[in-house]
């Protein structure tokens, strides 16, 4: 079950309309073509999409594990960001 | 073989029936010895997922025909217990997988002419199989997209992918002729505007594969000659093997679940 020098997709499936493209997993595929039709054979088998997209894997810039103390640190200090200090009237119903 | 072959009463009907079912079981069946040996776990899935859309049409008609016949058969009979001989699927469908170019040409072949074939026959004059007929149709039409895109590939690819894939072509050539033929059973029911007449399909059919061999830089064989057999149950060797395998269970445990 090698694959050699075959390219890396990652794939994304909106399960809905109205939802967004969410991440599921990865394969390898020759082409955009055969690694669309390789996400709905492995992906959606189960009925967990309306749409498929396809990314080739290197096309993807990502942060480095090692700074996340740098990245995501400071934010955990600043609770006051999020939306919780104040009470939501019940006329303004689900947010 | 321990339990013995159940008598089927082939009216037109549950002939024309258990035709399609067989085509749908045995190629489903050949799909199915490719998992966990495809070249890539991509693939793998893909040609189980094929396989197991085929084994639901084969359910679906086989399920029919035991209603219509009414002599207390059901699916699993009709597919566990018949001899080689009561088989009527094509005798394209029976051969053995080879190399991964002979299971997507075979699989090209064939999804090409279901394709049209089930898009024909969802104006059937019978609901239930104009119902099977739109529910295969859309699986057909994947078979054919993904195994179309496999055969540009393999012949528009290496020396050696293209190799394989023409000589796929020239040894599965004169099997599919069968695809096109009725006989005086099927005659009645085409009639009857039950069925089609498969030979309509083989001018369209012979443009859609033209039309991908051609990209796929390949050449379909000149010869005209087609092999017959498999409609009225004369096989080739391939299918005994094959039926031995799949009926294995049910003729050594008769009646077994799980």
């Amino acid at each position: 079950m090698a694959t050699p020098n075959i390219p890396l997709w990652e794939v994304f499936i909106r399960s809905r309309n109205g939802l967004a493209h969410k991440h599921v997993g990865s394969l390898h595929a020759t082409d955009a073509t055969l690694a669309l039709q390789a996400a709905r054979d492995i992906y959606t088998r189960r009925g967990e999409g309306l749409s498929i997209w396809v990314v080739p894997s290197n096309a993807i810039t990502a942060s480095d594990p090692a700074e996340k103390g740098m990245m995501f640190e400071p934010a955990e200090s600043k609770i006051y960001r999020h939306p919780t200090f104040y009470d939501v009237p019940d006329e303004v119903g689900h947010m | 073989m321990a339990t013995a072959s159940i008598s089927v009463s082939e009216t037109p009907l549950v002939l024309y029936l258990l035709r399609r079912a067989d085509d749908a079981l045995i190629l489903g069946h050949r799909l199915s010895e490719w998992c966990g040996h495809a070249p890539a776990l991509e693939e793998d899935m893909a040609l189980a997922n094929m396989g197991l859309d085929l084994l639901g049409q084969a359910r679906e008609l086989y399920s029919y025909a035991a209603k219509v016949e009414g002599k207390g058969n059901d699916e699993d009979k009709f597919a566990y217990l018949r001899d080689v001989r009561q088989y009527r699927n094509l005798l394209l469908l029976e051969q053995p997988n080879g190399d991964f170019a002979r299971t997507m040409l075979r699989q090209f072949f064939y999804s090409a002419f279901a394709d049209l074939y089930w898009r024909a026959m969802m104006k059937s004059g019978d609901a239930t199989l104009a119902a099977i007929a739109a529910k295969s149709e859309k699986e057909s039409a994947y078979h054919l997209r993904h195994s179309s895109e496999w055969v540009v590939r393999l012949g528009d690819g290496t020396e050696e992918s293209h190799r394989r894939a023409q000589t796929a072509i020239d040894d599965l050539w004169a099997l599919t002729g069968e695809m096109f033929e009725a006989d005086d059973s099927e005659r009645s029911l085409i009639a009857s505007g039950i069925a089609v007449d498969p030979a309509t399909l083989r001018s369209r059919w012979l443009a859609m594969i033209s039309d991908v061999v051609g990209e796929a830089t390949l050449a379909l064989p000149k010869s005209d000659w087609m092999q017959q057999g498999g409609r009225s149950g004369r096989h080739s060797e391939h299918l005994g093997h094959l039926l031995s395998e799949l009926q294995s269970m049910q003729r050594t445990f008769p009646g077994a679940t799980w």
